[in-house]
């Protein structure tokens, strides 16, 4: 059984800490089978803020963004939304976060424009333009496509729209990048970039490199040392 | 912090009390079971209608009373994991499962031997062991499902929710058993039903009674000390325990 | 006035959800008919397995009916929330700004109007042809729609709980049958006492009972193990 510890090194290159900060990771332990990800992770992320959370598979990226998002809960410690844990504010957490996992949450027999308003009708938002939502995805012309005929790449293209058609706070997104195209890439990184001109946030993780322009990116770094 | 601060000085303190109530409980059900086997096997009178065979009843009420028992104490232990999220709950539930599991075989096979004589036949459809062999059902379900069950965590939450629908089951099930029995058999002659029972014969199926339940936790804290440890082999505690087997 | 909008898109969003599932059911019209299919060929081996005799049919005739249909709930229980679940639509239900117990009364609503109740509808069909009488077939019906959706809500729970295991059908089987005795000795015994010329009311309250526990107890049960599933 090859025995992990994970510990991580929390690099901030943000210049300060406003008092508006959102949201807060306070001391999480997590541990998955016998392999303990991570003991004792703090970390914090304001409005504007991107945060990329990188490491090699294995590392606990995926299960740290699942506690984030409120799916799962950490052995110990706690994730807080505007000072209040998230298990006691569930329900108002979930209409600040849009969550990406490597889960696409697309059923295939349905087609684009039919995806898109399951996904609407699950968040509650109003007055969205399925139309333009299609058209900045870049799938304009598969509106009416089962998604079945997709490739994983459209697809992919398809769960972004969750990121238009949802009017949240915080975006996790879990490996966004998977199986999309340079130009599908692109458009991922002018949406994230929107968005945190607009005091949105974004936690993230990759392991491809990112590019974003005018943005301030902290860095998570897990890291996994095999025994 | 503190509630993981609770949970594992929680486990490091029970695996040291148990070591130590370990041997204690071993001296009482010795004592126990002989004294419990010496009055129903030779003091109590032989029945007047089933004469000696009636003497599986020293094996098989208390079995059948415990695999009831156990399941009860483990719809405790899921209620105390889910609502509290003790991970000590989740280890005890689980690991009373195979004990549990055991004690209802036991009375099956009890029940099955001691129909023999009395039925003529080796299963009859009696109500209360038609109950017994679902009873034994679930608690494979519970052993299938934590075993089927990569993480321990997700299979502990799973079978704590799946134990509190089979103990609200239990009752629904044993009274359709029950209602189906009279309804196809008419009333048929019950094993455990002894209206008097002379107190030479009571007291020591009393006594046994008493045995099996420190059986069970004697089985009980073995196996949730090898689980603990199992469970979190990378844990200071569990080191230090290691260490302190080797010095001493 | 916020408020009465506010309802409305709710409602709107459960009727675009509701028709969410027919949609797909739709678009895979070709496996409709597959629970009717199993469920009559299960009702067909008996009086193969037996022997054509009609006395001995007519006596087993509502045995026979209900393990067919609790085989063919069975069957079908597999893909309650499985696709849901490996495509990532669960994730999203959890975290849906809709209560999730309403989204899983939805999914349960459309899988029992689409794979059972048809079942349902065909039940007299075979009643008649293993002899049943149709005043009994009128209990058969009653104690069809009375106890299947017990056995719908208990056996999603549990295999909402089986969702994480891959391969988990004779698991689930396993798990599932137990709890599913009671719903098949009142629902046969309520047709064999019409049968016999015995009030079936009996056995009928118990499962009306039944229902109304089911009803009650598992949608919060399916809603905390959908959550553990989802925490994997």
């Amino acid at each position: 059984m090859g025995y992990t510890i994970a510990f991580c090194l929390w690099q901030s290159r943000s210049r300060f800490h406003t008092e508006n900060m959102a949201l807060e990771v306070k001391n999480i332990h997590c541990s998955r089978g016998h392999r303990q990800l991570f003991t004792g992770l703090n970390f914090s992320l304001n409005s504007g803020e991107v945060l990329l959370v990188e490491g090699k598979n294995g590392s606990g990226k995926s299960t740290l963004l699942k506690i984030v998002s409120g799916l799962r809960r950490p052995d110990s410690g706690d994730v807080l939304w505007n000072k209040q844990s998230l298990s006691s504010i569930f329900s108002e957490y979930t209409q600040q976060l849009v969550w990406l996992s490597h889960r696409n949450g697309i059923n295939d027999s349905l087609t684009a424009k039919e995806n898109i308003q399951v996904s609407i009708s699950l968040s509650k938002s109003t007055d969205v333009n399925i139309k333009k939502v299609l058209e900045k995805i870049g799938l304009n012309a598969y509106a009416n496509t089962p998604v079945r005929q997709f490739s994983a790449g459209m697809k992919r293209r398809l769960a972004l729209s969750r990121l238009l058609t949802q009017k949240a706070q915080l975006w996790v997104l879990d490996e966004p990048q998977g199986a999309l195209d340079k130009a599908g890439i692109k458009l991922l990184e002018s949406l994230v970039e929107e968005h945190v001109a607009n005091d949105g946030m974004v936690i993230m993780s990759s392991h491809h490199d990112v590019q974003f322009e005018n943005i301030t990116i902290n860095t998570l770094q897990l890291y996994t040392h095999d025994k | 912090m503190m509630k993981w601060l609770h949970t594992m000085a929680s486990s490091a303190w029970f695996y040291r009390f148990s070591g130590k109530v370990i041997p204690w409980l071993m001296t009482l059900f010795v004592v126990l079971f002989l004294y419990g086997l010496y009055g129903g096997l030779v003091t109590a009178p032989a029945d007047y209608q089933q004469g000696d065979a009636f003497r599986i009843i020293y094996i098989h009420v208390p079995s059948a009373w415990m695999s009831l028992f156990v399941y009860i104490v483990m719809a405790v232990y899921a209620f105390i994991a889910l609502v509290w999220r003790i991970k000590l709950a989740e280890v005890l539930l689980i690991s009373s499962a195979p004990v549990g599991a055991a004690f209802t075989f036991m009375a099956l096979v009890t029940g099955s031997l001691w129909g023999k004589p009395m039925w003529g036949t080796w299963w009859s459809w009696d109500a209360r062991l038609t109950s017994e062999l679902l009873l034994l059902f679930l608690y494979w379900g519970v052993i299938g499902l934590y075993a089927a069950i990569e993480d321990k965590r997700t299979a502990s939450r799973a079978v704590s929710i799946l134990t509190l629908i089979g103990v609200v089951n239990i009752p629904i099930i044993h009274y359709s058993v029950e209602w189906w029995n009279t309804l196809h058999q008419g009333a048929s002659v019950t094993m455990t039903d002894k209206p008097s029972m002379p107190i030479e014969m009571l007291i020591p199926l009393l006594v046994m009674a008493t045995a099996f339940k420190v059986y069970y936790a004697i089985s009980l804290l073995i196996r949730t000390r090898a689980e603990l440890v199992e469970r979190e082999p990378n844990s200071k505690w569990v080191k230090q325990v290691i260490e302190e087997s080797n010095h001493g | 006035m916020s408020i009465g909008i506010d309802h409305m898109t709710t409602f709107h969003s459960l009727y675009l959800l509701i028709s969410r599932e027919f949609l797909i059911a739709f678009r895979h019209r070709h496996e409709a008919l597959n629970p009717l299919l199993f469920f009559v060929l299960v009702c067909l081996l008996f009086p193969l397995g037996i022997g054509p005799s009609p006395q001995l049919l007519n006596t087993i005739a509502p045995g026979i009916i209900w393990a067919a249909a609790l085989l063919a709930i069975l069957m079908s229980l597999g893909n309650v929330f499985r696709a849901e679940y490996e495509d990532g639509t669960l994730e999203l239900m959890v975290l849906a700004n809709q209560p999730l117990v309403v989204l899983t009364l939805i999914k349960l609503l459309a899988h029992w109007l689409l794979n059972v109740f048809p079942l349902i509808l065909l039940s007299p069909i075979i009643a008649s042809a293993l002899g049943m009488d149709f005043d009994v077939q009128i209990t058969l019906i009653s104690s069809l729609l009375l106890g299947t959706p017990v056995l719908l809500l208990v056996g999603a729970t549990v295999a909402t709980l089986t969702l994480v295991i891959p391969q988990n059908g004779m698991l689930l089987a396993l798990l599932v049958l137990p709890l599913y005795v009671p719903v098949l000795i009142f629902g046969s015994s309520a047709v064999s006492a019409t049968a016999i010329g015995m009030s079936a009311a009996g056995p009928l309250y118990v499962l009306a009972a039944l229902c109304i526990l089911s009803l009650t107890l598992s949608p919060f049960a399916i809603v905390a193990a959908i959550k553990t599933g989802v925490s994997q």
